[in-house]
């Protein structure tokens, strides 16, 4: 297996996935084509060099189908020997693509490639892919499909997870989001969107709500009730008889928000850095995804964290720090309890309660924010993981070199 | 031709009349479809033909396949020959509406399952507008689908959402709402419906359905890249577990035909139909729901357990002992049957009381338009509340539905014997106490019965008829009649304690309390319940009946010889609910806590009272012990002579306690299962949890034969 280096990372900042987000009129490929286009300035990179690129993507129909990524190679001007993938694993696509690229370099059919995700929330609509899983009655019936809303009320329901206890966590996301913004620990991967004309259309994580209290968000109506009365609630009886009822505590406020945005990591073996000219920032440790029980949905992280772990030979404690993806309070407090994980050690800048989560996306973003933070403390060793739909998870383990 | 004439005048408009010449109803046989095909080549090939008119010449227009050879399909047709049965059907529909000529279905009355499913595959659809010419496709009641383009022609003519409403629920529409639902597309006066289809086919209309134009789509055929569509999907699917769980494959077999069907051309789709079509009539559900909850159902109801040659009875005075809620009830079905009623109570007062149930109920329906004023005060004007037994003279039979006490219902017996004609029939409406020690307060014990009504009585379906040792043939006779004519469904049991219903129904609320003293999660026993099809978990109803009833009954069985009116597990829990106050829902809350405005739950002591165990079992393991238990007592209940059919025993079982309609009952389950698997499971349920699951030699030896409750579908 060859070393598989990250030399680079670049991410937008998030708009509101809403018609009145700021980059709701920007199409999703030129958010990436940006992001390549930056890649190539910030290093006056070769792009022939590269192999790949691979973009992860949830809804990748539309304007983010047809193998966007290639699209968007095109559209950047690289070279046209780099190829282009799409890749779709849910919530965990931009980790995925970034692992796939990993992949291929490690193998040695590669020497290096871009590996990332996008998400268009405003664009598109949640679910605009639908998929057997959740609409064939007769899949749907058999796999006990639930909307993985329920499955994070679900958690919350088995581990005793309060009202308090989720909004606690998402008013600490919106004070970690809000420090780290104003101490400018993002500043170095951010790229600022440009519009038609080149102006910048947005700079910042525009999702954020900084005065949210614990209080605020108390006021805030549960989201899942709904369609946990529509019948799913009796589905999810059936899968976990020990649920009387199941107490829902999600709403907007503690889940990750609906948002634009986009992410690349470059990556390549030693000889990629010596031709280009570029020192590596850290080492693809491990990388793993995995599957879990799929009505509750959102459990996967536990298991992938300890798959990836023994695929890098690695403890949780030699890990410094934690990036998991904030799809729900609940999934991160799970995590935190089934890990023991001390809070000052995970999602230190806050997370997708805070900033939002652009779902094919984010896997790729979080990626490089564990990375300058690391560089930012001067520690070693991090694992970025996202719990994904159908009930699976994905990982990786970077290594500071 | 015998099923179908057909006539074509000067103006050629070809009426095809259909008019069974073997029975009262136009239905779906083999027969007909046989004469419909060469029908539609007659018409097709007649060029003095240019439309076609069909319609009926019976009552009704049509309904659906004989449910009889509905049921005789399971065990006999490979499910390949189902799908080929299916096929022939569709075939004749598709030649029908492709043969080049307009056709009209001009409905001159009720169009039901397989007659409304013609309709359908007909060019335009003329109803006549009687509240009696119903029309719908009521298949998935009876486990099945419409299995003759039902499905597929539904929903491309209303949509996939609108069909599927109609598909899932089964139910009927009159004829505005059907014109509203634009599944018929004209109402005219029941005379002139031929005439209305005739004025249609003047305008010259195209035969031509739209899915048979050329580059056709169904609006939803995209579906899966329609996010709204796929959605309503998922959604849907969620509905039907919501309604039944996992046990009934027919509701999902419906939203399958219509998901996959909808995305296909119409021929491909129509296969896709027969093809799930043939997987439901070749599973045992929908033999199971359709024998008992149609075929053993309607023959109980015309008297198959009514001994011959005892002249019928019609009653016009009974009297009610007892103004409680089951006298009440009584007195409101028989008013409600034309029966004037004698409501007899200690005092007046408390008659009046038992009558103002009446009043509310008609209330209610009056306020729903329901039931006109004048019909509700007529029926009221029939029942006489009063504290006299005088009035009991000439009652033709006297229901008791005083205190269950032997002493207070001999006292009531005598009184009321003193004063109704000596031909008059004694039916006390016990749930309990047995009939003979009863009738020992009676000077006529032949004729005295039971008659076991369910609460609420207006709305349960079943009596529980009970025969003593010395009830004489003809009062079950009378006593039949009286339950014909209340419109409810018999069954008739023989003497003992607990009678058939309330003993085996004591099984499930017994298993739910054992569950509990072994340390299961009280949520696992009540999920345990709902996914095994019951409506409520054993703890909730208990909470409903009180725990001081069983109890009692328990108790007041244990001084008995022989007794075998026990329970093996349990009991502790029952004390110790009742010595601490938490006897029931009545007492302020048992094992569910009743908060002010919102839903109950299950109480949080539970947890410290019975604490539960680090592992708990399998959720298949909880339900069959809730099935299982149940259906081996009903086994015994055979055995014993308690019950003398499996139909009794299954109607009891669906009907008296709610015990899954897609097992088709206790017995039926047996059969379901296999009873030689059913008896080496109750081996294995009797090791772990006790000899309540032991099965008797005398089962043993009917598992040794193969001998099930039922005739075997394969001979």
């Amino acid at each position: 297996m060859h070393d598989v280096f990250i030399y680079d990372h670049v991410r937008t900042p998030r708009g509101r996935g809403r018609p009145d987000g700021s980059l709701h009129e920007i199409p999703a490929i030129q958010l990436v084509t940006q992001l390549l286009e930056a890649v190539q300035t910030r290093s006056n990179l070769d792009t022939a060099l590269l192999d790949d690129v691979v973009i992860g993507c949830a809804q990748p129909v539309g304007e983010q189908g047809g193998v966007l990524a290639r699209g968007a190679v095109l559209n950047a001007g690289y070279a046209d020997t780099v190829g282009g993938q799409q890749v779709h694993r849910f919530c965990g696509s931009g980790l995925e693509a970034v692992n796939n690229v990993a992949g291929q370099v490690a193998s040695g059919m590669a020497m290096a490639g871009i590996g990332g995700g996008v998400e268009s929330m405003s664009r598109t609509i949640m679910g605009y892919d639908s998929g057997a899983w959740a609409a064939d009655p007769r899949v749907a019936l058999h796999n006990y499909y639930t909307p993985q809303g329920i499955g994070a009320d679900l958690i919350a329901t088995l581990e005793g997870y309060s009202r308090t206890d989720v909004d606690g966590y998402a008013a600490e996301s919106q004070r970690r989001a809000a420090l780290a913004w104003d101490e400018g620990r993002f500043a170095r991967s951010i790229v600022p969107v440009r519009d038609v004309m080149g102006e910048v259309i947005l700079d910042n994580d525009e999702f954020r709500r900084p005065s949210t209290t614990v209080e605020s968000l108390g006021n805030l109506k549960p989201a899942f009730a709904g369609m946990a009365s529509m019948g799913f609630g009796r589905v999810v009886r059936e899968r976990y008889p020990q649920v009387e009822e199941i107490n829902h505590v999600h709403t907007g406020g503690n889940s990750s928000g609906i948002v634009d945005g986009s992410g690349v990591v470059l990556l390549g073996n030693a000889e990629f850095g010596k031709a280009a000219g570029l020192k590596p920032r850290a080492r693809m440790r491990s990388w793993a995804s995995i599957g879990s029980e799929q009505t509750i949905m959102l459990t996967a992280p536990v298991a992938v964290a300890q798959k990836a772990l023994k695929n890098a030979g690695m403890t949780a404690d030699q890990i410094d720090l934690w990036e998991l993806n904030e799809a729900f309070a609940s999934v991160v407090l799970r995590f935190m309890g089934h890990m023991e994980i001390d809070h000052a050690k995970i999602n230190v800048n806050g997370g997708a309660i805070a900033m939002g989560h652009p779902l094919g996306a984010t896997g790729a973003m979080i990626l490089g924010t564990v990375l300058d933070e690391l560089e930012r403390r001067d520690l070693n060793t991090a694992m970025t993981l996202l719990c994904v739909g159908n009930g699976m998870g994905t990982a990786a383990i970077i290594e500071r070199v | 031709m015998r099923h179908i004439a057909i006539e074509t005048g000067a103006d050629g408009v070809a009426i095809l009349t259909l008019n069974n010449a073997d029975e009262s109803m136009n239905v779906v046989s083999d027969d007909w479809l046989g004469e419909m095909n060469a029908a539609i080549v007659q018409l097709r090939d007649d060029a003095a033909v240019t439309g076609v008119v069909i319609t009926s010449g019976k009552k009704a227009f049509m309904a659906g396949a004989d449910l009889k050879l509905m049921v005789a399909a399971y065990g006999r047709l490979t499910v390949h020959q189902a799908y080929e049965f299916s096929q022939k059907a569709t075939a004749m529909h598709r030649a029908l509406e492709t043969m080049g000529k307009p056709v009209v279905c001009a409905m001159n009355g009720l169009a039901l399952g397989g007659g409304f499913e013609l309709a359908l595959a007909c060019h335009y659809r003329v109803l006549a507008d009687d509240p009696k010419a119903i029309v719908g496709l009521p298949e998935v009641n009876v486990g099945l689908l419409p299995g003759s383009g039902g499905t597929q022609r539904l929903a491309r003519m209303i949509g996939v959402q609108a069909a599927l409403d109609l598909l899932l629920t089964g139910r009927s529409l009159s004829p505005a709402e059907a014109l509203k639902a634009k599944i018929v597309d004209e109402l005219a006066p029941s005379g002139d419906v031929v005439a209305a289809a005739k004025a249609w086919l003047a305008t010259g209309p195209s035969p031509v359905r739209k899915w048979d134009v050329k580059g056709y789509a169904a609006p939803e055929q995209r579906m899966m890249i329609i996010p709204e569509v796929a959605m309503g999907f998922s959604v849907g699917v969620a509905q039907v577990v919501d309604k039944a769980g996992y046990n009934m494959p027919a509701a999902p077999a419906i939203l399958s035909a219509v998901f996959e069907g909808i995305q296909l051309p119409i021929d491909k789709a129509l296969s896709v139909e027969s093809k799930y079509f043939a997987k439901l009539l070749t599973d045992p559900v929908a033999r199971n729901i359709i024998r008992t909850t149609f075929i053993s159902k309607q023959a109980a109801e015309k008297g198959a357990r009514r001994p011959a040659g005892v002249a019928k009875t019609t009653f016009t005075k009974v009297g009610v002992l007892g103004a409680g809620m089951m006298g009440a009830g009584i007195a409101l079905i028989s008013a409600q049957a034309g029966i004037d009623v004698v409501l007899i109570d200690r005092d007046v007062a408390t008659a009046e009381k038992g009558k103002g149930y009446s009043a509310k109920v008609f209330g209610k329906q009056v306020a729903k338009g329901a039931m006109t004023q004048d019909k509700a005060d007529a029926i009221l004007a029939r029942i006489t509340p009063t504290d006299d037994f005088a009035q009991l003279d000439g009652c033709q039979m006297v229901i008791e539905a005083v205190f269950e006490d032997l002493g207070i219902k001999a006292e009531t017996t005598r009184k009321a014997e003193a004063v109704i004609p000596a031909d008059a029939i004694f039916a006390s409406n016990t749930s309990t106490l047995p009939i003979g020690q009863l009738a020992e307060a009676s000077a006529r014990p032949a004729q005295f019965i039971g008659t076991h009504f369910f609460s609420p009585v207006d709305r349960m379906g079943l009596v529980e008829v009970i025969m003593g040792k010395q009830t004489a043939p003809e009062t079950l006779a009378k006593a039949l009649d009286f339950v014909a004519q209340v419109r409810k469904t018999p069954i008739v049991v023989n003497d003992s304690r607990g009678f058939y219903t309330s003993r085996v129904f004591r099984m499930m609320i017994f298993e739910g309390v054992a569950m509990l003293e072994e340390g299961v999660e009280p949520a696992r026993i009540e999920n345990a319940a709902k996914a095994a099809g019951f409506p409520v978990g054993p703890l909730a109803l208990l909470d409903e009946v009180t725990m001081e009833l069983p109890v009692k009954i328990l108790e007041d069985a244990a001084g008995e010889a022989g007794n075998t009116y026990t329970i093996e597990k349990g009991m502790a829990v029952l004390k110790r609910m009742i010595a601490m106050g938490r006897g029931s829902r009545k007492a302020g809350g048992g094992f569910y806590a009743y908060p002010e405005g919102a839903p109950k739950h299950l109480w949080k002591g539970l947890a410290e009272e019975f604490p539960v165990s680090a592992e708990q079992p399998d959720q298949s393991e909880l339900k069959a012990r809730l099935l299982y238990a149940q259906a081996i007592e009903t086994a015994r209940c055979l055995e014993e002579g308690v019950i003398e059919t499996s139909e009794d025993g299954d109607l009891g079982a669906v009907y008296g306690w709610g015990f899954p309609a897609w097992t088709g009952g206790t017995l039926s389950f047996i059969d379901t299962v296999g009873i030689a698997a059913f008896v080496a499971e109750c081996d294995r349920l009797a090791q772990l949890y006790g000899e309540r699951f032991a099965p008797s030699a005398w089962l043993r030896a009917r598992a040794d034969k193969g001998e099930g409750f039922y005739p075997d579908p394969a001979t």
